[in-house]
């Protein structure tokens, strides 16, 4: 296995604040790893610094061998890192189909003249596109709604297809950022079965942040603790779950039950 | 350089009570966006109104200056609430961009209805005070920038007075804070909505009038120019501010004044714009303004 | 996907058809001079208003400094023909070019902006480019540059109107134009999907920018002069007004107010002193009854596939 993402050493300072302290952590190919960490912890602005929205104050973050840090988050996106939003940002005035095709954009090979003169190649890599935006939604159950405002989808069918819209962009590592918040046991048990099957489907890796210890320690193979930036514990569940620190700091009784 | 320093202290006078205007009106623009976040275009043209409105109680009425002004800032402030309830009230949940058609609407109706009722001729505003001229060693002023200039602090002191101070002035500031949170703490948004357009209309007639006094001459179309610039000083001051507002009123005026006696007064109003662009891309909220980024 | 483009050969069809009457009707003087006027200025404006609906519109850019591009086209078009006497085609070319030149160095640094702050610096940096003109005598500064020959006709602008418009309805159902959309509707969102936001924005405002240096140029070749105060802010209001009366969004709106807005100006004209005031009180009732606009970001052409059955 070999290493897919590479946090090495970083610190993300506001002001006089230090939100995040002397980060490191890895994930390799195929895994799938959480990070956790009690409200304030600083796991957002962790998520932000790997994505690109925050540029690292201190240290380096590599992504499948490049340096990523510093790159604006599109440029990080191209690299093959997509992600998903705690408050849901799907493209809400456009249809189902759209919010997928636009993911696809990126793999576009027809030049701006091509669209206007709407020539074989345009036509028929559009034909393919949305062909492949369909079958993804179909994969998510969402294909009977492809041509619904995305809107007024249901807040489970959104949630879903925030997440075949960051699959469109073909990934090697999805970043989900509270995935179950606002899902009751029932939806965050069959979110947890997706994850897994999304994992072994498109053979990526995961790094799931979440509140929900359910979720955390049934799909994730290994864990991040942080706490006031900083991280203070790692391993798999079930050292996680023994690991007095993490007891001390965050997890309490809940799992002690 | 004797000659450009007295020349740049003359436009610095000219300046600081073209400025005061400016900021009078940026005033009613930046608590109108600060309340509702609309760019009211229609504020130049209560400005308008307002110069018409001391015209007339100085010509038929035969009122002097004091009582003329607050005539035209009472007539005003009517007309300022009456715009808000029929044309914008009725659209508080529209999207924005139809409110500032519907603002853009307001204001060509105002103009082209004052043309339609006086005429589109300059009329002459009547000298409501004998014009003095003192001359201090090169430099000139005369008693109508000394009154300008007094009557906008007066009045700048007393908005000041109304919001810092008054029960209406923090529901105000609380609804242009946080409209939702203000109404269930038992606001009366409209009512203060209400408030502001009177408040801020008033101001814009207050600067009207003293306008006319200044240049003795009003139009119905004298607003357009005045009611844009006004907003550039909103946004150079930081929108929202009410302090920002009279400090980009009074800067906007002294550059204008320096551009038209250095340079050339065609450029007066690029210069303007100019000061717009540089700060909205170096600064966009304002010099008072504080940066906010959205949250991801 | 064939369907589109049969749908595209059937509105073609339909161009050349209305094309070939009204034509006829001009030659055989039904349409007289006056109604020839408002006919071109018509397609004069539905250029103005789709190249501002992909600004506004579908980038979400809310641009109001439209006039200034539109000047920069009717001088630079005249100053072609009329200082160095070259054609006409040439004139089209070059005021396009310069004007979406000059919209891509003013979009790169202003687009930064967002909402009412793009609005007002964009509103000004009109007004810049039209004060500027005012200040270059090669042009006639103030009073104008006169004397451009009428080589605007008819055909030209209907032409150059379907070129025009078949070029923005086809970029928006591309790749760079769902990139605008999603810009539009969540810019932090676009920008997660691997989308260069700023590469897009900047590519819609001078898209937009040289479609009305287009429009410029037929403009000035029309009514034989070029002046400054013909490109005041108060143009930009009026192309806005299209815009978003017939629902910010949807190219059938913007095609629908601009008829619309140059109609109702036409018929006032006999009665000046009333006509822009029955015409704000139009803008007013219209957006009091329907703030989104007409056809609020729906297209005609949508409806119609729908009727015929495909998707």
């Amino acid at each position: 296995m070999s290493e897919l993402l590479k946090v090495d050493n970083v610190s993300m300072i506001f002001g006089g604040l230090r939100a995040v302290s002397n980060l490191s952590m890895h994930i390799d190919d195929g895994e799938l790893v959480g990070l956790i960490g009690p409200n304030g912890a600083g796991k957002t602005t962790a998520f932000n610094m790997i994505t690109g929205v925050y540029t690292p104050s201190e240290g380096e973050v590599y992504f499948n061998g490049t340096k990523s840090s510093g790159m604006k988050s599109y440029q990080v996106t191209q690299l093959g890192m997509a992600r998903t939003f705690q408050n849901i940002r799907l493209f809400s005035e456009l249809s189902v189909i759209d919010n997928v095709k636009i993911a696809y954009n990126m793999h576009v090979s027809y030049s701006f003249l091509d669209a206007i003169i709407r020539d074989k190649k345009y036509l028929d890599e559009e034909d393919m596109i949305t062909e492949k935006a369909l079958a993804l939604l179909k994969i998510f159950h969402l294909e009977d709604k492809a041509y619904e405002t995305a809107k007024n989808l249901p807040y489970g069918e959104q949630r879903r297809l925030e997440i075949a819209r960051a699959l469109a962009t073909e990934p090697k590592l999805l970043l989900l950022d509270e995935p179950a918040a606002g899902m009751n046991p029932q939806e965050t048990h069959e979110l947890m079965e997706m994850i897994r099957w999304i994992r072994d489907e498109f053979k990526l890796s995961i790094l799931l942040i979440e509140h929900d210890m359910g979720l955390v320690m049934g799909v994730c193979e290994r864990i991040y603790v942080l706490e006031y930036g900083m991280l203070i514990a790692e391993g798999n569940p079930e050292e996680i779950k023994t690991n007095k620190r993490v007891i001390e700091a965050y997890l309490g009784e809940e799992v002690m039950n | 350089m004797d000659n450009f320093l007295s020349q740049f202290l003359q436009q610095l006078i000219n300046g600081v009570s073209l400025g005061s205007i400016y900021a009078l009106i940026a005033l009613g623009y930046t608590m109108i966006y600060g309340i509702i976040k609309l760019i009211n275009f229609a504020h130049g043209d209560i400005y308008m109104l307002g110069a018409y409105f001391g015209f007339y109680a100085t010509t038929k009425l035969g009122l002097s200056f004091i009582p003329a002004i607050i005539f035209a800032m009472a007539c005003a402030s009517i007309a300022g609430i009456i715009i808000e309830r029929i044309a914008y009230r009725p659209m508080r949940n529209a999207p924005r961009i139809a409110i500032l058609i519907t603002a853009i609407g307001v204001s060509f109706l105002l103009e082209y209805g004052m043309i339609l009722l006086v005429t589109p001729q300059p009329r002459t505003f009547p000298a409501v005070f004998p014009a003095t001229v003192y001359n201090i060693g090169p430099l000139v002023v005369n008693n109508q920038q000394i009154v300008i200039l007094l009557s906008s602090l007066i009045l700048m002191a007393v908005l000041t007075y109304i919001v810092n101070d008054t029960k209406a002035g923090k529901a105000m500031r609380a609804v242009s804070f946080d409209a939702d949170a203000a109404r269930l703490m038992g606001i009366n948004i409209d009512r203060v909505i209400s408030t502001t357009f009177a408040l801020g209309s008033a101001l814009a007639a207050a600067g009207g009038v003293l306008v006319g006094v200044y240049y003795n001459s009003i139009d119905p179309l004298m607003g357009m120019m005045p009611g844009i610039k006004a907003f550039v000083a909103a946004v150079l001051g930081g929108i929202g501010i009410i302090p920002g507002a009279m400090i980009g009123g009074i800067i906007l005026g002294v550059v204008e004044a320096m551009v038209s006696g250095f340079i050339s007064s065609t450029f007066r109003d690029a210069a303007a714009f100019g000061i717009l662009i540089i700060i909205l891309l170096y600064k966009p909220s304002g010099l008072l303004g504080k940066n906010v980024r959205e949250k991801v | 996907m064939n369907s589109l483009r049969k749908f595209d050969f059937a509105a073609l069809g339909a161009c050349v058809l209305f094309f070939a009457v009204v034509q006829g009707l001009i030659f055989a003087e039904i349409i007289g001079p006056f109604w020839e006027l408002n006919i071109i200025l018509i397609c004069i404006n539905i250029i103005l208003a789709v190249s501002l609906n992909l600004i506004n519109g579908y980038t979400g850019q809310f641009s109001i400094g439209h006039a200034g591009f539109m000047a920069v086209g009717a001088y630079t078009g005249a100053v072609i023909t009329v200082k160095l006497g070259l054609p006409f085609e040439l004139a089209l070319v070059v005021a396009t070019i310069c004007a979406g030149i000059l919209g891509f160095l003013i979009g790169l640094p202003t687009l930064r902006l967002d909402g009412d702050y793009l609005a007002i610096a964009t509103l000004g940096l009109g007004e810049i480019i039209r004060i500027c003109i005012l200040n270059i005598d090669y042009v006639g500064g103030a009073s104008g540059l006169m004397g451009i020959p009428r080589f605007t006709n008819f055909a030209y602008v209907f032409w150059i109107m379907i070129f025009v418009i078949f070029f923005i309805k086809n970029f928006k159902n591309s790749a760079p134009g769902r990139c605008c959309l999603a810009i539009r509707e969540n810019e932090i969102a676009a920008d997660t999907m691997g989308i260069n936001t700023t590469k897009y924005k900047v590519m819609a405002f001078a898209l937009g920018a040289s479609f009305a240096g287009t429009a410029g140029c037929l403009f000035s070749h029309y009514f034989f002069l070029a002046h400054p105060a013909s490109f005041t802010f108060m143009r930009s209001f009026d192309i806005l007004t299209m815009v978003v009366l017939g629902g910010l969004g949807s190219m059938t709106g913007s095609i629908t107010g601009a008829i619309l807005l140059t109609f109702i100006s036409a018929y006032l004209s006999d009665f000046p002193e009333w006509r822009m005031i029955i015409y704000s009180i139009t803008m007013i009732v219209l957006m009091l009854r329907r703030p989104q606009g007409l056809f609020g970001n729906k297209e005609l052409a949508n409806f119609m596939l729908k009727l015929g059955g495909k998707k």
